[in-house]
C-alpha cells in the first residue's frame, strides 16, 4: 500500500488520479442528490397512494413497486440507457443529439430515481398503516377531506417515524450510483476501477474509494439523525430516544 | 515421545523448504488436481461461448495444448480442468490472486501488465483500430474528431486514444461499453459513429452482426499490440512449461490449421446453427511471431 500513487499524474490525462477520483465522487453526489428528490417526490406520491381508499390508485402503486424492486437494478440500467432510446426514432434523435456524459447522467438519476421511488413508497405505505385505523377514522369524524386527513393527521406523524428506515434507503441510493459505471457514467466506482485497470493499484485505488464512501453515507446519516432530532415529536417513537427528559 | 519433538521439527523444517521450492502454479495443480483456465465471454474467436454455453476459440484450443502439456509432466491424465469466465476488468485481480491459474483470451501483452503478471508466447498480432459504418463515409482516425466513439473501459485502447487525442489534437468524446458487445451495439445503435478496438474483435463483432456488410474498419492503426496466454508472474516453472509447449505447437504444422480452422473457415456462434467466417488471413507479422516464438511485450 502505497497512497503516493494518488498524487501521480494520470497517463495521457489531466491531473492526478486523487483528482480523477474526486471528479468521480462529484458525479456520483451528482446522481445521488438529483435522485433522491425524484425518489422522494415519487415514492411519497406512489406510499399514499396505496393507502388510499381508490381501488385502482392501490393497484397502480402496488404495480410499480412490484416492478421497479423485482427487476435487478443492474438490468434497470441497461433498459434506461440502451433500450428506451430506441423505443422511437424522436428519442432516438433526442438521446444523439446529448452529448454523451449528459444522457448518462440523467439515466442514471431516472434509474435510480425510480427504483429507489419504489423503495421509498413500501416504507411511506409502512409509516401510515402503522397509525391506528382510528387516526383516519377521527379526521373524517371532524369533517376533514381524505386530502386534508393526510395532511394534516396521517403524514406529519408517518414521516417522522419512517426516517430511520429512510436513512438506509438515502445511504443505498449513494451506493447503488456505483452501479452507473455499466453505462459508462464516469463516477466513483468507474474512475476507481479506471485507475486500477491503468496503473495495476487496485488497493490503493478502492483504499481512497471506500474511504470515500463511508464519508458521504456518514454525513448522509448524521444529516438524517438531526432531521430526525429536530422534527421528534416527544412522546412519539422516533422521539423516544432522541429527546429525553428536556 | 523424547524422539518425537526433533522428528516433527525436522519434518517441517523439510516441509518448509519443499514448498519454497515447489511453490507455484505446478504445484497447486498437483494439490488440488484441477486447472483453471480464464475464458473470456465474447472474444471472438479466441476465446468466447458457443450456442451450448461452452467457453471455445483460438486461444482456449491453445490452451488445451498446455493443459495436455500439464497432464503429462505431472503425470496425471485425469487432471480436472474448470474454465471461468473473466472480462477485461478482472482478468489480472483473477489470476493473481489464484481464481484463475492462465487466461486464454485476447490480453495484449504490455510492458505495463509484465509488472504484475507474465505471458506465455504471443499467439495473436492485432492492430488497435476503429469499426464505423459505411455510410458515415469516415475513412481516417482524424475524421472523428468531435464526433462520439465507444470503446471498452479497461482496454489498451482507452489510454492509446487519449493518448492519440492529445498529439493529434483530436477531441473525441468517448462512451464506455462493459464489454465488446455492448459497444457494438452503441454503434449498431447509430449512438456512436465508430467503436475503437482491437480491428480482429471488430471483426468478430461485424461477422456477429445482424447486417456485416454495413460495417468497415478503417485501415489506420493506433498501434500494433501482441496477445498471448497470461501467466502468474515470478513463476519460472509453469512459465517454462507454457513456454516449452507453445513453442512447439507454433512451429508444428498443426499451427496453420489451428488458424485457418479459426480466422478463414465458418466457426459456430451463440446462436443455435450460426455460423460466421472472418476472413481474417494470417498477416506476415503473425507469420514472424509463430516462426520465433517470443513473449515481447508493448
Amino acid at each position: 500500500m502505497d497512497l503516493k500513487i494518488l498524487l501521480e499524474q494520470v497517463p495521457d490525462g489531466d491531473g492526478t488520479w486523487l483528482m480523477s477520483l474526486a471528479s468521480g465522487l462529484k458525479y456520483t453526489m451528482i446522481v445521488a442528490a438529483l435522485a433522491w428528490i425524484i425518489a422522494f417526490v415519487l415514492g411519497s406520491i406512489l406510499g399514499v397512494m396505496r393507502t388510499t381508499e381508490n381501488k385502482w390508485a392501490v393497484r397502480l402503486g402496488n404495480a410499480y413497486v412490484e416492478i421497479f424492486r423485482n427487476v435487478p437494478l443492474l438490468v434497470q440500467f441497461f433498459v434506461w440507457f440502451f433500450v428506451l432510446p430506441n423505443l422511437f426514432v424522436s428519442t432516438k434523435h433526442l438521446v444523439n443529439s446529448l452529448d454523451p456524459l449528459t444522457y448518462q447522467l440523467g439515466a442514471s438519476v431516472l434509474c435510480l430515481g425510480t427504483f429507489t421511488a419504489a423503495r421509498i413508497a413500501e416504507q411511506v405505505r409502512a409509516g401510515i398503516q402503522s397509525l391506528p385505523r382510528g387516526q383516519r377514522d377521527a379526521g373524517y369524524a371532524m369533517g376533514l377531506s381524505q386530502a386534508q386527513t393526510y395532511r394534516y393527521i396521517l403524514l406529519p406523524v408517518a414521516y417522522r417515524i419512517i426516517i430511520p428506515p429512510m436513512t438506509s434507503e438515502l445511504m443505498n441510493l449513494i451506493k447503488n450510483t456505483a452501479l452507473g459505471y455499466s453505462i459508462g457514467l464516469v463516477e466513483l466506482f468507474f474512475r476507481t476501477r479506471e485507475m486500477g485497470e491503468m496503473t495495476f493499484r487496485y488497493y490503493e485505488a478502492f483504499t481512497a474509494a471506500t474511504v470515500a464512501y463511508v464519508v458521504i453515507a456518514m454525513i448522509a446519516n448524521r444529516a438524517m439523525a438531526v432531521i430526525e432530532k429536530r422534527t421528534a415529536i416527544p412522546g412519539f417513537i422516533s422521539g423516544a430516544s432522541a429527546g429525553g427528559g428536556h | 515421545m523424547k524422539k518425537l519433538l526433533p522428528t516433527l521439527l525436522a519434518a517441517l523444517c523439510i516441509a518448509g523448504t519443499a514448498q519454497a521450492q515447489d511453490a507455484g502454479t505446478l504445484k497447486k495443480i498437483k494439490e488440488t488436481g484441477q486447472i483453471t483456465l480464464g475464458y473470456r465471454e465474447t472474444s471472438i474467436p479466441f476465446s468466447y461461448l458457443n450456442d451450448k454455453q461452452q467457453p471455445i476459440g483460438y486461444a482456449v484450443e491453445i490452451c488445451s495444448h498446455v493443459v495436455d502439456a500439464v497432464k503429462a509432466e505431472l503425470k496425471m491424465p485425469a487432471l480436472k480442468v474448470n474454465m471461468q469466465p473473466v472480462t477485461s476488468s478482472n482478468r489480472i485481480p483473477l489470476l493473481q490472486n489464484g481464481t484463475i491459474d492462465m487466461e486464454c483470451g485476447s490480453t495484449t501483452n504490455s510492458v505495463e501488465r509484465q509488472k504484475q503478471v507474465s505471458f506465455g508466447p504471443t499467439y495473436f498480432r492485432i492492430q488497435v483500430s476503429a469499426a464505423v459504418k459505411k455510410t458515415s463515409g469516415i475513412s481516417t482516425l482524424a475524421e472523428l474528431n468531435g464526433k462520439n466513439i465507444s470503446t471498452t473501459s479497461g482496454t489498451t485502447a482507452v489510454p492509446l486514444l487519449k493518448g492519440y487525442e492529445k498529439t493529434k489534437n483530436v477531441d473525441v468524446k468517448e462512451i464506455y461499453g462493459k464489454d465488446h458487445g455492448e459497444s457494438f451495439l452503441l454503434l449498431q445503435d447509430d449512438r456512436v459513429v465508430a467503436f475503437v478496438m482491437d480491428d480482429i474483435l471488430l471483426a468478430g463483432q461485424i461477422a456477429n452482426a445482424r447486417d456485416p456488410s454495413l460495417y468497415k474498419i478503417i485501415p489506420e492503426s493506433l498501434r500494433a499490440e501482441p496477445y498471448g496466454p497470461m501467466i502468474r508472474k515470478d513463476d519460472p516453472s509453469f512459465k517454462a512449461l507454457v513456454d516449452k509447449a507453445l513453442t512447439a505447437l507454433y512451429k508444428s504444422p498443426e499451427m496453420e490449421k489451428i488458424y485457418a480452422k479459426w480466422y478463414t473457415s465458418p466457426i459456430p456462434t451463440a446462436t443455435p446453427g450460426k455460423t460466421i467466417n472472418l476472413n481474417f488471413p494470417m498477416t506476415p507479422a503473425l507469420k514472424a511471431d509463430l516462426a520465433a516464438p517470443n513473449d515481447k511485450g508493448v
